[in-house]
């Protein structure tokens, strides 16, 4: 049995969300895969350029609409569903756009949704965390039953780019768009630092830093290291930072190859969230805090010194490099 | 009568460090501390909140579970909603079939709002509000951090990765709360005494005309791989030096 398999693309501002390419190799993993995107933009055209250019994708179905200039679940859902039929499977990224869209998808399908799939173990069955990824279940979906789902992407590593780019096909559908959803604004993206999801490092602080006003600490240690910045929900909730930098459970799940958490304490819900860290870093002045349990190298001491130290190392080792 | 619906589903207590059980057959929760999701707690402060500036007439609880699912129910109802509904399942349903049986109770209240959590914390599916807004063909605001009601609509702030959305939806619609939407309230002892007096109907799945599917089958539940155990380090240096030989900076 060969899985046809149709991902909806998440993007914004005429970039395809980095996330795409991760369930590009989730994807690739459903045996004898044949995989569609799916661009729904009010012009889609450097959208489905760049999906096209993933290594694997066979054919991106471009669908232009006015009504799909934000990501508006409700808009969204009837036009993926029209487009659903010939496929086996239908993938979106475990992000707020995924998460949003793809249960409605679901509905509209009277099918199930497997949420956050970590491996694939075969067409019809998959793993996914549960309880924070305390657990792990083993779930699968029901003969003549099509997969709507939501992929895990700290789970899976990005697609390379295509050698030839796949084939951009013009489509349009007949669903009707409800006009009870307005858009009214989103916050801009912060572009000078790197995305959390996406980066390759990570330094996070906690409640720990003491202050808005600390947290400068951590950036200028970030900078040297070219990482991005996270926190953890005490540190967003205690007005820190904003609430996009939230690393965890209810916040973003990351897979960096480095993660440094910085007076975290490391509840269960934060540590759900950096589980896929190659390598983790803690620094917290109680040697007794759970986030040892998980470090891979930890420091005990006071992260005030720390940091400035660290800073001062790592501008050092930069300055040899050069 | 402005009616606002809000769920409420039982999970293993927040504090709680679940353990696999060995036959891998789930989660052993046997002697285990139950609550109201946090999350949908947090959708019941709201639903009271609204209540409280007489934007609201009625906030009724509704659960779609087993018969001791009333223990948390009768929370709801000390911290202060009116009314509960339970739908009685003794096994666990699929989220579909939850939204299929919201959509019969919200057919029978006619509420304008539905407020439910964003996620529970044991399947952490976060699929339930969608596929109600789906069936019920009305708006959806997710992962609200704030709800505020004007005539016939709502503009809500969501919190979404690219930091906060704002849309404006027309009601009714189905609302999913995030952490920051509100600090649910304690609930106080005299609150307790009185919930015991107030309504809670018990339905059957087929007096609502629902037959649960199962389409989703549990194969196993397993314990995460476990971390190998990591070093010490002393100093600031130390920690470059370490980071260095694993060739990560």
């Amino acid at each position: 049995m060969s899985s046809k398999v149709l991902i909806v693309a998440e993007h914004a501002d005429g970039r395809l969300n980095p996330a795409i390419a991760k369930c590009m190799r989730c994807a690739r993993t459903l045996p004898d895969a044949q995989v569609s995107v799916a661009v729904l933009a009010a012009d889609g055209g450097a959208v489905a350029a760049q999906a096209a250019a993933l290594e694997g994708v066979a054919e991106v179905l471009r669908v232009d609409h006015p009504a799909n200039a934000h990501p508006i679940a409700s808009i969204l859902a009837p036009q993926v569903a029209q487009l659903a039929p010939p496929f086996t499977h239908v993938l979106g990224p475990t992000t707020t756009f995924g998460k949003d869209l793809m249960p409605r998808v679901a509905a509209l399908l009277d099918v199930p949704q497997i949420s956050d799939i970590m491996a694939v173990v075969n067409a019809r069955c998959f793993r996914r965390p549960i309880y924070a990824a305390n657990a792990i279940a083993t779930v699968e979906v029901a003969a003549d039953t099509k997969i709507v789902a939501t992929v895990r992407t700290a789970s899976f590593e990005a697609v390379a780019a295509a050698a030839t780019p796949a084939a951009v096909r013009a489509v349009s559908t007949t669903a009707q768009l409800p006009t009870y959803t307005r858009f009214v604004s989103v916050s801009a993206p912060h572009a000078d630092r790197p995305d959390l999801q996406s980066a390759r490092r990570i330094i996070s602080g906690g409640r720990g830093l003491g202050s808005a006003d600390n947290f400068a600490l951590l950036y200028r240690v970030a900078d040297k290291l070219g990482a991005a910045v996270g926190a953890s929900r005490a540190a967003v909730d205690a007005g820190y930072v904003r609430n996009e930098l939230q690393v965890g459970q209810t916040g973003k799940i990351v897979a960096p190859e480095l993660y440094i958490a910085v007076g975290i304490s490391g509840a269960i819900q934060h540590l759900t969230g950096i589980k896929d860290a190659r390598t983790i870093v803690a620094i917290n002045k109680d040697g007794e805090a759970p986030i040892f349990e998980v470090a891979d190298i930890g420091l005990v001491g006071d992260l005030f010194e720390i940091l400035p130290e660290l800073e001062r190392l790592l501008a050092a080792r930069q300055a040899r490099a050069q | 009568m402005k009616r606002i619906l809000v769920g409420i589903k039982r999970v293993a207590d927040s504090s709680t460090r679940v353990r696999v059980k060995p036959d891998g057959s789930g989660v052993a929760l046997d002697g285990v501390k139950m609550s109201i999701n946090p999350f949908d707690e947090i959708a019941l402060e709201e639903a009271l909140r609204i209540k409280e500036r007489g934007a609201a007439d009625e906030v009724v609880v509704a659960s779609v579970g087993a018969a001791d699912w009333q223990q948390q129910l009768r929370t709801a109802l000390a911290m202060g909603a009116d009314r509960a509904l339970l739908v009685q399942s003794d096994a666990p349903l699929e989220s579909l079939d939850v939204a299929r049986i919201l959509l019969q109770l919200v057919k029978r209240e006619q509420p304008f709002a539905v407020i439910l959590g964003k996620q529970a914390i044991d399947d952490d599916n976060s699929q339930t509000g969608p596929m109600l807004a789906a069936l019920w063909e009305r708006p959806q605001a997710t992962f609200a951090s704030k709800i505020e009601l004007r005539e016939g609509t709502a503009v809500v702030t969501r919190e979404v990765d690219a930091g906060l959305e704002v849309l404006e939806v027309e009601l009714p619609a189905v609302f999913t709360t995030d952490l920051r939407l509100n600090e649910p309230r304690y609930v106080k002892l005299p609150n307790i005494l009185q919930a015991k007096k107030k309504p809670l109907e018990v339905l059957t799945l087929a007096s609502l005309g629902i037959g649960p599917r199962a389409r989703v089958k549990l194969v196993r539940v397993e314990p995460p791989p476990v971390r190998s155990k990591g070093i010490a380090v002393k100093t600031a240096a130390e920690l470059v030096e370490a980071l260095q030989k694993r060739g990560v900076i």
